[in-house]
């Protein structure tokens, strides 16, 4: 699943539309948009208690019912969109940020760095990412902040050796050894001429690895180790609703569909992109 | 090429030795004194501080390290601190579960994968190509310990073919351990088939496409045949160097997916040794479950190198 | 010697088994599984509820009333200054391994749990001995440094079973006791056996030929394991929201009985705003303990209002000191300078009581105008750090499951910061008062105390919600002791 998308070095042309971008584009869309949406709205305060209410079925109260403490699953999953964003979204940043960097400068630099960024990564990979971020919940407490920074672990050494893959190839250009040969510094051929080049695998890979983030961010919020409560989380709906799978089977339905629906738009997104950067690759699959 | 296996063999060392290091320096800064948690909110100070003395809390740091290492080279995993047993006795019941259900995850995921795989390939195109690309996303989608939950309220609460979690022991009888083990092995192995299919696809196109395909099929080989005879086994070289990856992958949704069906095997042992601060057992799960990888990983390396004559020759 | 025992054991099975033979095993639930099987060691109470009068014995017990009854002391007598215990054994008792038991043991079991070493947990119960002594070996004698009110009770607890100094040092893996259960096997992660001991000093008294506890963590899962018949009997199932369906079904007995454990929602009372009575008794106000039951525990569980079980012959019911009443909330808000508002932390362990009862605490505050963030504290771990060592908190919510515990509330050192002589002043005049009805006068009295000062929000006595079998009879409704007794368990046709 952390394989480096494997896709030639090209400058972005125009883009090329095909129908996992339009579908992976629309689900996407519909993610962000429902995410931002309930900032503003949504049909119930999504933390607003009823007791009296609980564990109603879909249309007894509300579109999709209410929870063990009577509150509407339809804002709870469209709060549960904006905190899986502001989870998946800053960790794969941070991730990506770190990652691109090392990879960059491994590319440019070789020898013992590269050598020491490549065992590194080893080193990180080896850790099962549930399990880290496990560990990581429990040295911060259990949080977003943990979970940002368990899930951008191991975003690090994914994006260098993406980085460092593709940087390495665009290396091999003939005007950059010429660039290089009159003096121009690697620190701005890496910034005027390798990062152009690799941009558009990057952007590949971060929207798979934010799908990844999401299907994580679930895990973890499963596990308890997500978002705080009262604010509503997919994983942590999912967690309670095992609770009351005989009264309330409709519970263990919607939060899982949400889940899939947007790592699914997003997996699609990255690879109708990648169809549209690089057309020859169309149809290999992964 | 033994000097590649030599230097692959000393960095798989190095890894495993830089691991080592992370994990017991992790558990150093890790906040929570073993011996309070232990004690819980009767703990007094005078129990504290002779339950500290009894764990060896009191030594250096680095002398703990080394002890561990030490034992670990020796077989000695220590004394587990909540336990109270030998680790490595604990280790082993636990992974009486874990195994067999990681490789009846990966007996499924392949059974399921290898099939569709080379049905899409063959029907390039076609309407099973589309189909089990829409499977092959879907799957990949899909949170496993979700479809644990989903099998639960089908298969469990709702049919009573199974139990809804729990093991009852290897001791129980073959059957229903087996029983217990289904659920959460195909929870484990759907979303893994969905990337095996991927693969096998890919890795069955591109042996379609190769120039002794094209041979066979020119001199009149039937199409069929040549699929069994040509390309599959061709294309699995690609797809169990993935399995090889993906055991890795099994292993680490073992946690979740152990702690859906409330089955008690490794994953499940560390989640609950981390909040027990039982730490002689999370630092040998932990670095067991990383050399696992590492391990798998080092003889993916070599498979290649053995298997691969480009890269032989590279050497 | 064998053959007198097989005897004695052949005439108890033909006397007490009828024709067709009624079912001697049992299957016995349990959430958690015990860390260790020592209970003179270590604090968890899931070792108690494996071990306790099924494995272990002590100089006396806690029955299912709460009382004390004489077990391996036939009987004691106490001198009238209250300060020595004269305890009259057991004869012919054996340990598991076959060695006898006598005073010497005791003695080595007492100051074994009271040598500084010790990890024991409940370390108060020995504290007031000032000597043991062996007079011969049926007889104990224990002087006290001051009189104890409580120390026979006490000495009914797990942490005083008494252990064989052959075997003491292998009883967290490998138990020896003189209980009419003998440890056979431990599974770890899935279930300990034990098997019924052929030469127990009682011949005839228990009627199961084994016992085995299997550990399911998951209330789903121990509703589907009662329901498949893989377990006999879950005496405290984890999942409320599914008793009412339990209860319902003929083919097994569902009881909600009352466990130890108070529910409460502790206050650092050291701290601004807590150090203001009106802040806690408007947030004791602004909480809805029925609907609050409701939601946290499907309306299973006795509301309290103080810091006592109810199990317990001198609990008083305080509910009404400080009833649900969101006007009077927001009344002594103002009062105290906090009309416009009020924001709090409270640390929340993951176990659902606690983490849902903190939801709807949240809910309930924020109607009175005081926001309550959680902070999900991972117990035990972190829990004990930073809020019982460090009282690095606002507010937190726990089950505290030690019987007679009120006395917390008496220790400077708590968790809670709290000090109030009157408070300090009445417990330890319990705690030095042998007889019982002037001593329940004083916990009375400090359960009044605390229900109108507050220390803690008193929330809801967790329930015990067990489910057997119908065909099973003997088990306990209440847990006035942590325990799972089987000793008086058997099965009907």
């Amino acid at each position: 699943m952390n394989a480096p998308a494997t896709i030639a070095v090209t400058r972005p042309r125009r883009l090329r539309w095909n129908l996992p971008l339009v579908v992976g584009g629309i689900l996407t869309t519909l993610l962000i948009g429902v995410a931002l949406l309930s900032l503003v709205w949504t049909p119930e305060v999504p933390t607003r208690v009823r007791v009296a209410l609980r564990l109603r079925g879909p249309l007894e109260a509300g579109l999709l019912g209410t929870d063990h403490f009577g509150r509407d699953v339809v804002s709870l999953l469209m709060a549960g969109a904006w905190n899986s964003l502001a989870v998946a979204w800053p960790a794969v940043l941070l991730g990506a940020a770190i990652g691109i960097a090392v990879g960059c400068a491994a590319a440019a630099l070789r020898g013992i760095f590269d050598e020491i960024v490549m065992r590194a990564s080893d080193v990180v990979f080896a850790f099962p990412a549930v399990l880290s971020a496990i560990m990581i919940g429990a040295l911060l407490g259990s949080g977003p902040t943990a979970a940002i920074l368990a899930i951008a672990v191991f975003n690090v050494p994914v994006f260098a050796r993406v980085t460092r893959g593709v940087a390495l190839q665009v290396w091999t250009f003939d005007y950059i050894a010429a660039a290089r040969a009159l003096g121009k510094h690697p620190l701005r051929i890496t910034w005027e001429d390798v990062l152009p080049n690799i941009a558009g695998v990057l952007i590949v890979q971060a929207t798979i690895q934010l799908a990844l983030a999401i299907l994580t961010e679930a895990g973890l919020s499963y596990l308890g180790l997500g978002v705080r409560p009262p604010n509503p989380s997919w994983g942590r709906m999912l967690s309670d609703a095992q609770t009351y799978l005989s009264q309330a089977p409709h519970l263990a339905i919607a939060p899982g569909v949400a889940i899939a629906l947007s790592v699914l738009g997003l997996n699609l997104l990255g690879d109708g992109l990648r169809d549209a950067l690089d057309p020859t690759l169309r149809n290999r699959g992964r | 090429m033994l000097r590649l296996i030599a230097s692959r063999t000393a960095s798989l060392l190095v890894t495993l030795l830089a691991v080592s290091a992370a994990i017991f320096l992790i558990l150093e800064v890790l906040p929570g004194d073993p011996a309070a948690i232990m004690l819980g909110t009767a703990a007094r100070e005078d129990t504290l501080a002779a339950l500290r003395l009894e764990l060896g809390l009191d030594r250096p740091a680095p002398e703990r390290y080394l002890a561990w290492i030490g034992g670990m080279l020796r077989g000695d995993f220590g004394i587990s601190l909540t336990y109270r047993m030998p680790v490595s006795t604990l280790i082993a019941e636990r992974l009486a579960v874990t195994i067999p259900l990681s490789l009846l995850a990966i007996l499924i995921s392949t059974l399921i994968a290898i099939p569709l795989g080379v049905l899409a390939a063959a029907r390039r195109d076609g309407a099973a190509d589309r189909a089990v690309l829409v499977f092959s996303q879907v799957g990949v989608a899909v949170p496993n310990f979700w479809i644990g939950i989903l099998f639960i309220l089908l298969f469990a609460t709702g049919l009573g073919w199974f139990p809804a979690g729990g093991f009852p022991g290897w001791q129980a009888g073959f059957g229903p351990a087996l029983k217990a083990l289904v659920l959460p092995a195909f929870a484990l192995a759907l979303p893994q088939a969905a990337v095996l299919t991927r693969v096998t696809r890919s890795a069955t196109l591109d042996v379609i496409g190769a120039d002794f395909v094209r041979t066979a099929r020119a001199k009149g080989v039937p199409a069929g045949q040549t699929l069994r005879r040509h390309v599959v086994p061709n294309a699995l070289i690609p797809v169990a160097t993935i399995l090889g990856l993906q055991l890795s992958f099994v292993f680490g949704g073992a946690i979740l997916v152990e702690n859906v069906f409330n089955l008690p095997g490794l994953g499940r042992l560390a989640f609950q040794a981390l909040a027990q601060r039982d730490l002689v057992v999370i630092k040998d799960v932990v670095l067991l479950f990383a050399a696992i990888v590492i391990a798998v990983n080092f003889l993916v390396d070599i498979a290649y190198l053995v298997l691969d004559p480009r890269l032989r020759s590279r050497a | 010697m064998l053959k007198r025992s097989l005897a004695a054991a052949l005439l108890v099975t033909a006397s007490l088994v009828p024709a067709h033979a009624a079912k001697t095993t049992l299957v016995l639930g349990m959430a958690v599984e015990p860390p260790g099987l020592d209970p003179t060691v270590a604090a968890p109470v899931a070792i108690r509820e494996v071990t306790y009068a099924n494995l272990y014995e002590g100089l006396v017990r806690i029955d299912r009333e709460g009382k004390v009854q004489p077990l391996l002391a036939k009987s004691w007598e106490v001198a009238p200054d209250g300060l020595t215990y004269t305890f009259r054994l057991q004869t012919g008792v054996k340990f598991h391994d076959g060695t006898a038991f006598d005073s010497a043991d005791v003695k080595f079991a007492f100051d074994r749990a009271r040598a500084p070493t010790s990890t024991n947990a409940q370390k108060q119960i020995f504290a007031p001995i000032d000597a043991i002594e062996t007079p011969d070996p049926a007889t104990v004698v224990i002087k006290l440094k001051e009189p104890s009110g409580n120390f026979l009770y006490y000495l009914g607890w797990g942490d005083a079973s008494i252990v064989a100094p052959e075997t003491a040092e292998n009883n967290k893996a490998n138990p020896v006791g003189t209980g009419p259960f003998k440890f056979k096997a431990w599974n770890r992660g899935d279930r300990v056996e034990l098997v019924r001991n052929a030469d127990y000093w009682q011949p005839g008294k228990v009627k199961l030929d084994s016992v085995t506890f299997r550990f399911i963590n998951d209330p789903q899962a121990q509703v589907a394991a009662v329901r498949a018949g893989d377990v006999d009997a879950f005496p405290n199932i984890g999942a409320p929201e599914l008793f009412a369906d339990l209860k319902k079904d003929s083919r097994f007995t569902a009881v909600a009985g009352n466990t130890e454990g108070e529910i409460v929602a502790g206050l650092n009372n050291a701290k601004k705003p807590f150090d203001d009575v009106r802040v806690r008794r408007a947030l004791m106000h602004a909480i809805d303990r029925k609907t609050l039951i409701e939601g946290a525990y499907s309306g299973f569980g006795q509301p309290i209002g103080t810091h006592f079980s109810p199990n317990h012959p001198a609990f008083t019911d305080q509910t009404k000191a400080i009833p649900f009443d969101q006007a009077k909330a927001k009344a002594l808000l103002q009062e105290a300078g906090y009309g416009n508002g009020l924001s709090l932390t409270i640390k929340s362990p993951q176990m659902a009581y606690a983490s849902r009862s903190a939801e709807l605490m949240a809910a309930m505050l924020s109607e009175v105008g005081v926001e309550l963030k959680i902070v999900p504290t991972e117990f035990p771990a972190k829990w004990i750090e930073e809020v019982f060592r460090n009282k690095d908190f606002d507010m937190t919510i726990v089950a505290h499951a030690e019987p007679l515990d009120v006395d917390i509330y008496a220790r400077d050192t708590y968790y809670f910061n709290y000090k109030n002589e009157k408070l300090k002043a009445a417990v330890a005049a319990a705690s030095k008062t042998p007889d019982e009805k002037a001593r329940f006068a004083q916990y009375a009295e400090a359960q009044k105390i605390l229900a109108e000062d507050v220390p803690a929000l008193f929330l809801f006595q967790l329930p015990k919600l067990g489910v057997w079998n119908a065909k099973l009879k003997g088990l306990w409704e209440n847990t006035p002791i942590p325990s799972n007794d089987v000793t008086e368990a058997y099965w009907v046709d």
